[in-house]
């Protein structure tokens, strides 16, 4: 994992100072809520409906058992004994008072945390795959360029006045567990003919109420000159992205409006001059300096069968289930991968007590290297877990909770935060997802249909990615009352979709009615086990608008 | 408003003119559009000459004219509009701009680090600004991770060289 160096200290030191300046004229009335508001947005304190929130970056996901400690500290200390992590792998607290923040950020300092560009029109927190480091087909770490961006894009004096917020994934995998094609800059890590790394480069992809998927505008950007290359796709930006209405001044409404190839023109221009200038040559010092940060940590040489393992999934059959849907394949033999749901039973998505966090904390540093990742679905994962571990992981987790056996499945949904703190919702998200969950509840069930996610999101903002659910739910207001709309045959990976409209909106009465009679007649027509969104693809929308909307 | 040039705060020797008003013998400052129009006169004048860029006129409209011009005003028509910061880079970096580069609009005092960073070195500010509030403010970070219009040493560059130094001791 990456560790601090002095400066990196330091600047962070910096802004938790710099912050407690602005916080303490605020409280004495100096600064207005008005003029309070750009600054507390630049250290990711947002206003909802009911009080302050703070959400804390988490950097490519990737936390030390140290910093879910302190995490659970704070949510303990300054909010109600729970945080909720996030979409984009980052963790929210939605309770402390705004006194208690300047020290809350200095706790979070002294292990390596921070806030910093969280919110704003800035570049956020550069999102990644969780199983970095750990995944099979790995071209590279993932968390090296993400790391480097994170640096670059710190405080850049350029870019922190966007026109829009601004999100940067990357992916080091063929398979997209990242969703870089709904991002403003998707990177995928490629390796060309010579063996060489470099950046294949997605712009303008996003959801929101204009949901667009990011078209490619480079196949290759070597290394050293990946920074010049993103300053010249931010220039671009920057300089004639829109700024007359926040609806369409995301880089993806650029991006359509004078299309890919006139993007990619401009942005090669801008990328020819950066690149002349040198300043931002990317040394292989540098990059050889964070890669070591990042290499692989010390694995036994194990036989990859496990007789351990074997043997306690023919005698658990709640623990068989567990590793069917919540362990992956790991690239050494003798390990594995363990995903950890926040998603329980009518549980509230992404919510983590913590005493849960502790636990968990625990559990990485004694049975995981120490580390452990936040997933944009909104888990938890252990990257590197000895097979003959495995059962020991799973008690252990079990007495806290965390063990439900449903990653992948119809219970692991997505919910925005909904009408229950949002003041812009239209429908409450996080009531629907829990009363699906309660209806699929069944685990035996939940396995038998397989692999299906559902989204929600309580308006057209898309904060739940309903638009990238395999089935996806958008709350929509008609006349003062709640509707459901119903979307099919979305996906956020290597094969991203927009989903289709199915129908007219349901009620609050009908939804999960109207789920069931989906999920159906999918187990109707699916051949040979494939997933629900393969059987979608095959067939189409129309089976189901049939069962859905046929009059009886 | 107060005018801070190179970190002092200073009287204003530019005067500012609309598209219809009569130029003063002294240093003025002038649309890009009377820029356009006037610009052999403008050109010839024997006085110090500025040109003020809306957001939306970009630097590469006057690089042919930059030899003459002594001071450009980049207007930040809010504070959330950065494009103004990428206009100060490209007149300092791409067009190698030597005279004063000057924000004027909706500046605030938590921008005053950034605006210097990207090349500004004249900040038009409101009248609450005090000396106090500029060196708070225009410090506030002593490290910088990105190569910027200011030349400022990166953080990559203070890593190599303690790298470099470690080596020598090491081998000394
Ligand atoms: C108080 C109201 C809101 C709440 C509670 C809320 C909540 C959230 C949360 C928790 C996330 C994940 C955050 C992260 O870690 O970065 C998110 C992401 C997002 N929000 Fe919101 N949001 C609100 C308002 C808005 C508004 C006004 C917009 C658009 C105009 C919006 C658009 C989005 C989008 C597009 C994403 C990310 C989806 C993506 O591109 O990955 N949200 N929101
Ligand atoms: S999708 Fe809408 S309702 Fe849900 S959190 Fe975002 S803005 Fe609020």
């Amino acid at each position: 994992m990456y560790r601090y160096d002095e400066f990196d200290q330091q600047l962070v030191n910096e802004r938790v100072a710099q912050f407690r300046g602005q916080v303490g004229r605020r409280l004495s009335g100096e600064l207005t809520e008005d003029e309070f508001k750009p600054l507390r947005l630049m250290n990711g304190v947002y206003l909802q409906l009911h009080a302050y929130m703070l959400r804390i970056a988490v950097p490519y996901g990737t936390l030390s058992s140290k910093q879910l400690r302190m995490l659970a500290h704070v949510g303990r200390k300054y909010d109600r004994g729970y945080g909720h992590f996030t979409t984009r792998q980052n963790l929210q607290f939605n309770w402390p008072a705004l006194k208690d923040m300047p020290d809350l950020l200095a706790e979070l300092a002294s292990v390596e945390m921070h806030a910093i560009q969280t919110s704003g029109n800035c570049i956020r927190n550069v999102t990644s795959d969780q199983y970095a480091g750990a995944a099979k087909n790995e071209i590279e770490d993932p968390r090296i360029v993400s790391e480097i961006i994170r640096q670059w894009s710190t405080f850049h004096p350029e870019f922190s006045f966007l026109p829009r917020k601004f999100k940067i994934a990357v992916s080091g995998t063929p398979d997209d567990r990242a969703a870089i094609r709904v991002h403003d800059i998707g990177i995928q890590i490629v390796q060309n003919g010579k063996g060489e790394i470099g950046y294949e480069i997605y712009v303008g992809g996003g959801l929101g109420r204009t949901p667009m998927i990011g078209k490619k505008i480079a196949g290759f950007v070597p290394k050293e000159d990946l920074l010049a290359y993103l300053e010249a796709v931010m220039r671009v930006y920057n300089m004639y992205g829109r700024r007359d209405n926040i609806y369409k001044a995301r880089i993806k409404i650029l991006v359509h409006e004078i299309g890919v190839e006139e993007m990619t023109r401009q942005v090669e221009a801008e990328f020819a001059e950066l690149r002349k200038a040198g300043a931002l040559h990317l040394p292989q010092e540098e990059v050889a300096r964070i890669e070591a940060y990042f290499r692989p940590p010390s694995h036994e040489n194990l036989p990859d069968d496990s007789a351990e393992l074997n043997k306690a999934v023919l005698a658990d059959r709640g623990f068989a289930n567990w590793v069917k849907s919540n362990v992956a394949q790991h690239k050494v033999p003798g390990y594995a991968i363990v995903n950890i749901s926040l998603k329980p039973i009518g549980g509230v998505p992404g919510d983590c007590t913590s005493d849960q966090m502790d636990a968990v904390a625990d559990i990485a540093e004694k049975y995981s290297f120490d580390e452990l990742r936040v997933t944009h679905e909104q888990n938890l994962t252990l990257a590197h877990v000895r097979k003959k571990d495995l059962h020991a992981v799973y008690e252990l987790l079990k007495a806290h909770d965390l063990a439900t056996p449903n990653i992948g499945l119809i219970t692991d949904q997505i919910a925005c935060p909904g009408l229950d703190y949002c003041a812009l919702a239209n429908a409450r998200s996080i009531p629907l997802a829990q009363q699906i969950s309660e209806r699929f509840a069944d685990i035996e069930r939940q396995h038998e249909i397989g692999e299906l996610k559902i989204n929600t999101s309580g308006c057209i903002n898309a904060c739940g990615h309903h638009h990238v659910g395999h089935i996806g739910i958008l709350g929509v207001d008609k006349k003062g009352v709640e509707y459901y709309q119903v979307t099919l045959g979305g996906a956020a990976d290597e094969k991203t979709a927009i989903g289709d409209i199915v129908g007219r909106a349901f009620t609050e009465d009908e939804v999960v009615d109207a789920i069931e009679t989906i999920v159906t007649t999918y187990i109707g027509v699916r051949q040979n086990g494939e997933r629900f969104i393969d059987t979608y693809r095959r067939v189409g929308i129309d089976p189901f608008k049939e069962s859905l909307y046929e009059t009886h | 408003m107060k005018l801070i040039r190179n970190g002092t705060f200073v009287e204003d020797d530019f005067i500012t003119v609309g598209d219809g008003d009569q130029l003063p013998d002294g240093a003025a400052i002038v649309s890009l559009e009377r820029w356009q129009a006037e610009r052999e006169t403008l050109r010839a004048r024997n006085a110090p000459i500025g040109v003020r860029l809306q957001s939306g006129q970009e630097p590469g409209a006057i690089a042919d004219d930059l030899d003459r011009i002594d001071l450009v005003a980049l207007e930040f028509p809010v504070y959330r509009n950065g494009r103004a910061y990428s206009y100060a880079r490209l007149l300092r970096e791409r067009y190698g701009f030597k005279g004063e580069v000057r924000a004027v609009g909706n500046v605030l005092r938590d921008q005053f680090q950034f605006m210097i960073r990207c090349g500004f070195d004249a900040l038009e500010v409101t009248d609450n600004i005090t000396p106090e509030i500029w060196a708070e403010n225009a410090g506030s970070f002593s490290l910088f991770y990105q190569p910027s219009a200011d030349g400022k040493e990166t953080v990559l560059s203070l890593r190599q060289r303690l790298a470099a130094r470690a080596q020598e001791k090491a081998t000394a």
